[in-house]
């Protein structure tokens, strides 16, 4: 039997399935990081989310839009390492649920499911929980690769969560005593969200991303380099009660938002203009909430904002027509 | 060896598979019956000009061309003619054609059919103009745009240089390739002849990266022929594409809605090089063409020389079916049409028949746009076919116009990149069509 079609007739190897497997492939270290310096919890609470993310896809699939279920493509597995990347370890698990509740039936599937949603699934799910839960989700326990059954909890604050109560006064060199050292910022020895913490492990991810061509560099690059500048130049001016650009760069949700969530496909604008226009709004919205605003953190939020302006982006930038206007 | 060019926007890489760039052309030799279709090109049909009963030899007139865009068709084999009657073509369509019975292989007097090369171009450019439309050439890359048209410059306009498209880059073909390998110093003349023609002293051979024997075998040639260069191209798809081309080898961009000649350029493929230089020193018409016949259902691939009419499914025997057959293609596999009448001849713009196996044939299930910007990045007319997708399933056509669909050149790199397996070049040439329905 022939069979007819329209071309072409061959295609690539790619498709949603495995640009998600690559994406899940790119996320590995820092879970391996969370799990190695926080024990069996990090480990349940992401199982949790995860589960708990792939269940609600499948039942909103099956029961609410009458489509086949979506979970074969791997996106609602994304999303709910996503969403346990950006919890503190020690979550009741009902707590975990309901964020997967909000990232996959409010952001996900009521905005039409995969492709249709306006805003990240995983940080919908993360800001709710954090307005929601405000005590629970800034419990921040010290990594600690010893005691993997989480037998000896301590709690700390964060390095933004030092900066943010810090005195107006206190000089730079007193702040910086306060503290993490770089190396232990970098490998992620530092209390924080689960995914969070490790820099080197966030950077492996991004190098597989784009070895595979899953992202471009367009946005991560302008994110943080909006937001290292902006930082830079408020450094030299504030002079006091704030640390260099580095610290800023390597704590808090920064490497992971704009690696992970910023690069959302579905949440990020389609031209190359236009991506570089929603990182250039990611990095200054994230340096304005960290410097003025009441939350020490403001990659989430900051994501959020601009994802709402996708839309608009995307009327305003459109790619250069061949033949036309060349510079 | 000059730099490598390319376009600067969009393209893909996709496998190759040119497993018959290393077999020598083969004669395909004679069918029994030969069926030749008296539309081979864009526009017009040819007027039928033989009668059945009528006895033909090879390069006899069969039809003539009616109006100016149209071209004549020449008989292929010697024979009796048995019917004239609309038959189906590769895709199911019906078509006029001209059905002959071969006998024996009876050639018309004033063809030369010796070996020898022709160097000197004595033809002064009006009778080549004049010789190119009595031989039938079209463009035989795949579009069939009869080639007189290209020749003669409208008023006004200018032509300062010539490039041949030696740009294979549809997967499997090889059939260029070959050409460029083996008859090396013909298209060198081709080139010649038609610079003759325009009154020009520039043409330029384009062949991707992935041709060393050819560009080898160009170079040899190009040595003895000031004016004529060899580009070598990088290996990307659609660079054989015109305005890809032009871009890769002058820099100089196609606006929307103009051709080639807008910026003085004149493209012409390799073996329609090579058509014309057979017509203008040998008085040979347009009846034979290269096919190569691949694919991975198919044991020995082959390049054959093939009579215009020879119905593929002579070919497909000569190379022999592996496995079972789930798909033939007229052409490549990237633009090629999918074929249903295994009986339909080769026309001049048969570039390949492809045998796909069953299991190799895919299916794609179409799953919901991602919005990952695939489409985007790689249009190599920086079209969003997503956006054109999201009018055409609305039925808003006229906006999909604004977004520039009709300068969409169907290469078919969106569909083949996105994940989502959306038939989005189905939905630009959905677009096209009812635009162009509307005027």
């Amino acid at each position: 039997m022939l069979k007819v079609s329209t071309a072409p007739h061959i295609y690539s190897q790619t498709n949603t399935r495995t640009i998600m497997r690559d994406v899940i492939i790119a996320l590995a270290p820092a879970g391996l990081v969370a799990i190695i310096l926080f024990g069996l919890n990090a480990l349940v609470t992401i199982a949790t989310a995860v589960t708990g993310c792939v269940f609600f896809e499948y039942a909103t699939c099956r029961y609410w839009l009458k489509t086949r279920p979506s979970t074969s493509d791997l996106s609602a597995v994304v999303t709910g390492i996503l969403l346990a990347y950006n919890l503190p370890c020690n979550m009741p698990i009902w707590m975990i649920l309901i964020g997967c509740f909000v990232a996959i039936i409010i952001a996900k599937a009521a905005f039409g499911g995969i492709g249709k949603n306006v805003f990240n699934p995983a940080l919908a799910g993360r800001v709710f929980l954090f307005i929601s839960f405000p005590v629970q989700m800034t419990t921040w326990i010290n990594p600690n690769w010893k005691d993997f059954l989480n037998v000896d909890v301590t709690t700390s604050a964060t390095t933004l969560g030092i900066l943010k109560h810090a005195e107006p006064e206190t000089s730079f060199f007193e702040l910086a005593d306060k503290l993490p050292s770089y190396t232990d910022m970098f490998v992620g020895n530092i209390g924080g969200s689960m995914g969070e913490i490790s820099a080197l492990a966030l950077l492996l991810g991004l190098f597989w991303m784009l070895y595979r061509k899953v992202i471009s560099w367009h946005i991560p690059f302008y994110y943080i380099g909006t937001f290292a500048l902006l930082n830079t130049i408020f450094w030299f001016v504030a002079g006091k009660a704030t640390c260099e650009p580095l610290t800023q760069l390597l704590s808090g949700g920064l490497f992971l938002g704009a690696f992970f969530m910023a690069t959302d496909y579905t949440t990020s604008p389609m031209s190359k203009n236009g991506k570089i226009v929603f990182a250039i709004g990611c990095g200054v919205l994230t340096f304005v909430i960290r410097q003025y605003g009441s939350y020490p953190e403001g990659v989430s939020f900051a994501i959020l904002i601009m994802n709402a302006f996708v839309p608009l982006i995307d009327k305003a930038f459109h790619p250069r027509i061949f033949g036309t206007g060349r510079k | 060896m000059n730099k490598i060019k390319t376009f600067k926007i969009g393209g893909i890489h996709p496998n190759k598979y040119k497993i018959s760039s290393d077999i020598k052309i083969s004669d395909a030799g004679l069918p029994e019956t030969v069926i030749i279709p008296v539309r081979q090109h864009i526009g017009a049909p040819a007027k039928v000009l033989v009668q059945k009963g009528d006895k033909v030899k090879v390069g006899t007139l069969l039809a003539d061309l009616d109006g100016v865009v149209s071209a004549d068709v020449h008989s292929s084999v010697s024979g009796e003619v048995l019917k004239i009657e609309d038959q189906e073509v590769s895709n199911g369509y019906f078509e006029k054609m001209i059905t002959i019975r071969v006998e024996g292989d009876e050639w018309e007097e004033n063809i030369d059919r010796t070996p020898d090369i022709i160097r000197d171009i004595e033809a002064t450019p009006e009778e080549i103009v004049q010789i190119i439309r009595a031989s039938g050439i079209v463009g035989m890359g795949g579009a069939g745009f009869p080639t007189p048209i290209k020749v003669e410059i409208p008023e006004g306009k200018k032509a300062d240089c010539v490039i041949l498209n030696g740009i294979e880059c549809e997967p499997y073909l090889t059939a260029d390739d070959r050409l460029m390998q083996e008859y090396a110093e013909q298209i060198v003349i081709g080139a010649r002849i038609l610079n003759k023609a325009l009154g020009i002293q520039k043409a330029v051979i384009a062949v991707d990266e992935n041709k060393p024997a050819a560009i080898e075998a160009l170079q040899k040639v190009t040595r003895e022929y000031i004016g004529v260069n060899v580009q070598v191209c990088a290996t990307k798809y659609p660079q054989g594409a015109e305005k890809q081309l032009i871009e890769a080898v002058t820099g100089r961009e196609v606006p929307p809605g103009c051709l080639p000649i807008d910026v003085n350029c004149v493209v012409q493929n390799v073996g329609t090089a090579f058509a014309i230089y057979e017509a203008v020193q040998k008085h040979k018409p347009l009846f034979e063409r290269i096919v190569t016949v691949s694919g991975d259902g198919v044991k020995h691939p082959q390049n054959f020389r093939v009579r215009v009419g020879t119905p593929a499914s002579y070919l497909i025997d000569k190379v022999g079916k592996n496995g079972d057959i789930g798909k033939i293609i007229f052409g490549g596999p990237m633009m090629g049409l999918s074929g249903i009448n295994i009986d339909a001849p080769v026309t001049k713009t048969t570039s390949g028949i492809l045998l796909l196996r069953t299991e190799n044939v895919v299916v794609p299930e179409v799953s919901p746009c991602i919005r990952c910007g695939t489409c985007v990045e790689v249009c190599p007319q920086g079209l969003e076919p997503f956006a054109i997708t999201n009018f055409v399933r609305n039925g808003e056509y006229q906006e999909a116009k604004k977004i520039h669909v009709l300068d969409c050149i169907e290469c078919g790199c969106c569909a083949y990149s996105c994940p989502a397996r959306i038939p989005l070049l189905d939905y630009c040439k959905l677009a096209k069509y009812e635009i162009r329905k509307k005027k």
